[in-house]
């Protein structure tokens, strides 16, 4: 699904992710952890295809297609999705409008038809539902005057519909207060089916216990510096990222 | 030959999609302006001599003054002897109905999207089409008449009506007012004339379509629309001309009398040819629009949405007189390339508990200069008058320029003035969120714009915003990257 290879990237001219390696398979779940500051968002950035995250060494390759080659659209289209650590407003931007616009971009670049608007609000009133969120916020303008939660969950409802192949979550969980999260969790885990990926950005075991990860991995100073299993985030949790530091010792 | 041209224009700039020219044989005067030329204007018009001489004092006002050079705009010199000031489509006869109209004239309209003929107009909209100097026919004539409402052509009112017209002509922006409605009124060729009875709410949406298409000409069109005590109508203008290397003059004067509780809704939707990318050609417009609120309770509300022309200098306004009486300005002011626009509104806060709400939009992208002019004035009587103004700009790219000139005169304690204003770019973190999701950056651009511009957008009859919408998305077709 997800191959990179000694990945680097600069942002502003100063090397961020200095030679990093992961790969994912289909249905499989990733977490990435790491301190502050280390390059995680930077690697989400990178693979959505922001501007001014240059690739400067290394390859990912996206389902065998080399993903530098792609415009962040295209990148959308061909079933990446990121889920932003902060969402960004669009005053004025009626949120469901916005969401079947994106949706329907995506189908017409795929050749796909564009969904009559009575099967669109049917699915997403299904994920709002699951997340418990205000049926209100779909009229309301993309992320304008939402809580740090609500802006985190409606992440979650556009990847439900817009029914990705991989999906980076970024600090998803920040700032949500435990039912948010549950509800999250339940979200994401109600996607797997076995053939989606994702890669999911986190600070807190709590999400994890929720979800049950294939592989766990420790981003720091720009690179993978430890993967394990779903025990290395317990030891995370218990011990801090201060034994990072003995080992690279 | 001049319209192959044209048309390869056409095809190299998709972008203006009215910029084509009809090729019909027109009637013109010889350039220049002078008491022969009013006299001449006046004449083929068949006025009366009342008319022409408030022309011709016009005239001689307009000799006296200068060029305004306040508004934050580069005009270059406009030589005003070389500018025809009559152009109007050879007619044998001026045609009684629509199906006596020529068939060139039928289809330029047609082409534009605003067809006058009984199989395809546009639903519950009457239409007056104006074409260079005159009127070439208006729709539903005949349902309007049923409820009293007169809706013509301004030559027609003067024949038909001329109590009317010589009692408000004039009334709301006098021929002093500026250098460009004195020119107005000295050379004014057509334009609509509307009239509410008292207590008639205006059976259907009024429209006049303003096409410039002769070369050299100006277009120099007056409207007035009445609205006696109680009644209501909603009115809209849309705009636009051929694409030429050579500037065009456009100066128009609107005035609007709302009498007591009486609403007027004026909507515009301008689109003038706004020149190429290098800023060659493109339509100067230079427009005076007053609406007087002159009895209590009345209510006039202005919306514009501006994204044509190379210059714009415009500030629809209210003169709050009635007690209680409201204003509203709602606009929408795009440039692009090298555009310019000094755009924004004045309401004079006369009455008692007057009100007036303000909500501008600017957008700038290219090398354009886009700015907002508003002045509120509370005169000493105005008790408890209340204004809101909120003034936003957004810029697309960073060699465009935004600037806003809020002016407030308060001469009484008790008025209520809150300004607010904002100027943002259009964020690349916004950018990129809407890329991320699956839309490419033009429309990502066009959703952004158009979110900013809701506010404004809500205002317009549901047609004119759809189209107001596209309008902008067109007009904003490689505004990045
Ligand atoms: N736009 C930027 N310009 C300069 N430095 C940046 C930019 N974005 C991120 N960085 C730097 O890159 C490093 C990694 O940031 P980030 O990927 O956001 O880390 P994390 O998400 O792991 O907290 C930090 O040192 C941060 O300061
Ligand atoms: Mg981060």
């Amino acid at each position: 699904m997800l191959k990179i290879n000694n990945l680097k990237v600069a942002v502003n001219g100063k090397e961020i992710l200095k030679g990093l390696d992961l790969e994912v398979g289909p249905g499989e779940l990733h977490a990435i952890m790491g301190p502050n500051g280390s390059g995680k968002s930077t690697l989400g950035y990178a693979l959505a295809g922001r501007d001014g995250y240059d690739i400067t060494d290394g390859s990912v390759e996206f389902e065998g297609q080399d993903l530098s080659e792609l415009e962040p659209e295209e990148r959308a289209a061909a079933g990446l999705f990121l889920a932003f650590q902060y969402p960004v407003e669009i005053p004025g931007v009626n949120n469901a409008y916005f969401l079947r616009a994106a949706l329907n971009a995506q189908r017409k670049a795929r050749g796909e038809e564009e969904v009559d608007s009575m099967t669109f609000l049917k699915t997403v009133r299904e994920s709002i539902k699951t997340l418990k969120m205000d049926e209100g916020l779909l009229k309301r303008a993309v992320n304008e005057g939402f809580s740090g939660g609500e802006k985190k969950r409606n992440e979650i409802v556009q990847m439900a519909v817009l029914q990705p192949k991989l999906a980076i979550l970024d600090e998803t969980d920040s700032g949500l207060d435990i039912d948010a999260l549950k509800l999250v969790a339940e979200g994401i885990n109600g996607l797997r089916d076995g053939k989606r990926s994702f890669v999911v950005i986190t600070h807190y075991q709590r999400l994890l216990d929720y979800l049950t990860p294939d592989r766990v991995h420790v981003l720091s100073d720009g690179r993978i510096v430890e993967s394990g299993g779903k025990e290395l985030s317990h030891r995370l949790e218990a011990e801090g990222y201060a034994f990072l530091e003995e080992s690279a010792a | 030959m001049n319209q192959t041209v044209e048309q390869v224009n056409q095809v190299i700039q998709q972008r203006y999609k009215a910029g084509f020219y009809t090729d019909i044989e027109s009637d013109r005067v010889r350039a220049g302006l002078d008491e022969e030329i009013v006299a001449m204007i006046s004449a083929k018009k068949n006025e009366p001599a009342w008319l022409l001489e408030w022309r011709l004092k016009a005239f001689h006002h307009w000799q006296t003054m200068r060029e305004p050079n306040w508004a934050h705009l580069k005009v270059p010199a406009i030589d005003f002897q070389k500018i025809h000031y009559y152009a109007a489509p050879k007619q044998k006869n001026r045609p009684k109905s629509l199906d006596e109209v020529d068939p060139k004239l039928l289809e330029t309209f047609d082409k534009l999207g605003v067809p006058l003929h009984e199989r395809a107009r546009l639903a519950g909209v009457a239409v007056d089409a104006v074409f260079d100097s005159v009127s070439v026919g208006t729709t539903f004539q005949k349902e309007l008449k049923e409820a009293g409402v007169i809706f013509c052509s301004f030559s027609e009112a003067v024949q038909e009506h001329p109590e009317l017209v010589r009692e408000y002509l004039g009334s709301v922006v006098p021929f002093t007012d500026n250098y460009f409605a004195a020119l107005n009124s000295a050379v004014f060729s057509d334009g609509s004339f509307v009239y509410i009875p008292a207590g008639t709410r205006c059976p259907m949406e009024l429209s006049t379509y303003f096409r410039i298409n002769a070369r050299d000409t100006g277009q120099f069109e007056r409207t007035l629309i009445i609205a006696e005590p109680g009644s209501e109508v909603s009115y809209l203008e849309g705009c636009t001309a051929p694409m030429r290397d050579e500037n065009q003059l456009h100066a128009a004067v609107v005035e609007l009398v709302a009498r007591k509780k009486a609403k007027i809704k004026y909507s515009t939707v301008q689109n003038w040819y706004p020149g190429d990318e290098n800023g060659k050609g493109g339509i100067y417009n230079f427009v005076t629009k007053r609406g007087d609120c002159r009895e209590d309770d009345a209510r006039i509300s202005w919306t514009q949405v501006e994204t044509g022309s190379a210059i714009t200098w415009k500030y629809p306004s209210c003169i709050l007189r009635g007690d209680r009486s409201a204003g509203e300005f709602y606009s929408v002011a795009l440039t692009h390339n090298h555009q310019q626009a000094d755009t924004g509104t004045k309401m004079i806060h006369l009455g008692k508990d007057t009100t007036s709400k303000i909500i501008s939009k600017g957008i700038s992208a290219g090398k354009s200069n886009n700015s907002y002019r508003g002045l509120v004035r509370i005169a000493k009587r105005a008790a408890n008058a209340r204004n809101y103004t909120q003034c936003d700009s957004l810029l697309i790219g960073k060699t465009c320029g935004a600037h806003t000139f809020p002016y407030i005169e308060s001469a009484n304690p008790t008025a209520k003035v809150e300004h607010e204003a904002t100027t943002s770019r259009i964020g690349e973190d916004q950018l990129f969120y809407c890329r991320a999701r699956g839309l490419d950056e033009e429309d990502a651009v066009a959703m952004i714009v158009d979110g900013f511009c809701k506010e404004v957008f809500k205002e317009l009859p549901m047609e004119f915003a759809v189209e107001a919408k596209a309008l902008l998305e067109i007009s904003l077709e490689g505004a990045v990257g």
